[in-house]
């Protein structure tokens, strides 16, 4: 066990942001938050620098896409205090139509490639990125391969044409 | 006593003294025992590849001794792996780097037909980027079978004549993957 637990983690930061950043779960015992991209950059800053907290370590940055919810794509931030031995995971949804959010470059040299992959997946942008652009698919690929709408075969596979089954 | 066997003469007319046949036959004989590989080995079957270099199956017996790791000086390509489309510029590259003649190997599922992996990040097959001239079925194949597979590119090499490489349909087969 941690020094912190999850609830004294949560009494702070409703103390601080209160209806900002909003509970949605405990899964696994990961304590999960939600929040908006205006206040995304200003809680993950208290977060790093708050002296007790110290989620000093960015540990992943990537998307999810539920093409049924308004707000489809989900912007999912971990953090890990090693002080504290906690973990935290924030998130932020993005309608379709406007999928920007701030870049997280400015606290963590480290999210440089994190938000590259991020937006090679899923297209989310992030503003002030230094060098926002492809990291792991071909630079000529047209889609956001991880977003729902993209199949993820291969469309020039031959051998499982129907035809060859009988179907 | 030695036990070391050579190699058949190709068809000719044979006299006293004399032996005669035709040159693509004595050549094709030549190159056949002489070919330079270069394994271009991205995964598994690059693992089986070194097992069928190595002393025990040893792809040396068949005059194949030498592995090129230079395309320049390859005569036969040899991609054992799972080719991902951004390395799809790389092999063709090589491919192109290499010296007419030149063959062309595909071991193992995943270079003859991108294998289990169906999705858009890998090549579905080589022969989408290179003109392939034998494929090695496997995931991996066995050593036994690169070496078959490799038997028939010696075949291959043994009775392809000289102007193959000049023919008008060999153009075309390179023209249809826009090479040259």
């Amino acid at each position: 066990m941690g020094k912190l637990t999850n609830a004294e983690v949560l009494e702070k930061i409703s103390d601080k942001f209160h209806d900002l950043v909003v509970l949605v779960g405990e899964p696994s015992g990961l304590l999960t938050l939600e929040t908006n991209r205006e206040q995304i950059i200003n809680v993950l800053s208290w977060l790093k620098n708050e002296p007790v907290l110290q989620f000093v370590y960015l540990t992943d940055i990537t998307a999810i896409h539920y093409p049924e919810l308004e707000k489809p794509i989900g912007v999912i931030y971990h953090l890990h205090s090693l002080v504290n031995n906690v973990r935290l995971r924030l998130k932020v949804f993005l309608s379709d139509d406007d999928v920007h959010i701030p870049t997280a470059t400015v606290l963590w040299n480290g999210a440089n490639w994190m938000e590259r992959e991020t937006f090679d997946f899923f297209g989310v942008i992030f503003d002030g990125h230094p060098d926002l652009r492809r990291i792991l698919n071909v630079d000529d690929l047209e889609a956001y391969p991880m977003r729902k709408e993209y199949p993820l075969e291969d469309p020039n596979r031959v051998d499982k044409k129907d035809y060859f089954f009988g179907r | 006593m030695s036990d070391i066997q050579i190699v058949d003469a190709p068809p000719g007319v044979e006299g006293a003294g004399f032996f005669a046949t035709s040159i693509d036959k004595a050549i094709g004989l030549g190159r056949s025992f002489s070919l330079w590989p270069l394994p271009f080995a991205t995964s598994c079957c690059g693992i089986e590849f070194m097992a069928t270099m190595a002393p025990h199956y040893d792809l040396a017996r068949f005059g194949a001794e030498r592995l090129s790791f230079s395309p320049r000086q390859a005569d036969l390509l040899m991609v054992m792996g799972t080719i991902a489309k951004k390395m799809g510029p790389v092999l063709r590259q090589v491919y192109l780097q290499m010296a007419e003649p030149r063959w062309v190997m595909a071991v193992g599922a995943c270079a003859s037909s991108g294998g289990i992996f169906d999705t858009y990040s890998v090549l579905q097959g080589i022969d989408e980027i290179i003109p392939v001239d034998v494929y090695v079925p496997g995931c991996p194949p066995r050593p036994e079978a690169i070496i078959d597979g490799f038997m028939h590119i010696q075949e291959l090499v043994r009775t392809e004549t000289l102007r193959r490489r000049n023919e008008p349909r060999y153009q075309q087969l390179l023209a249809s993957y826009g090479i040259q």
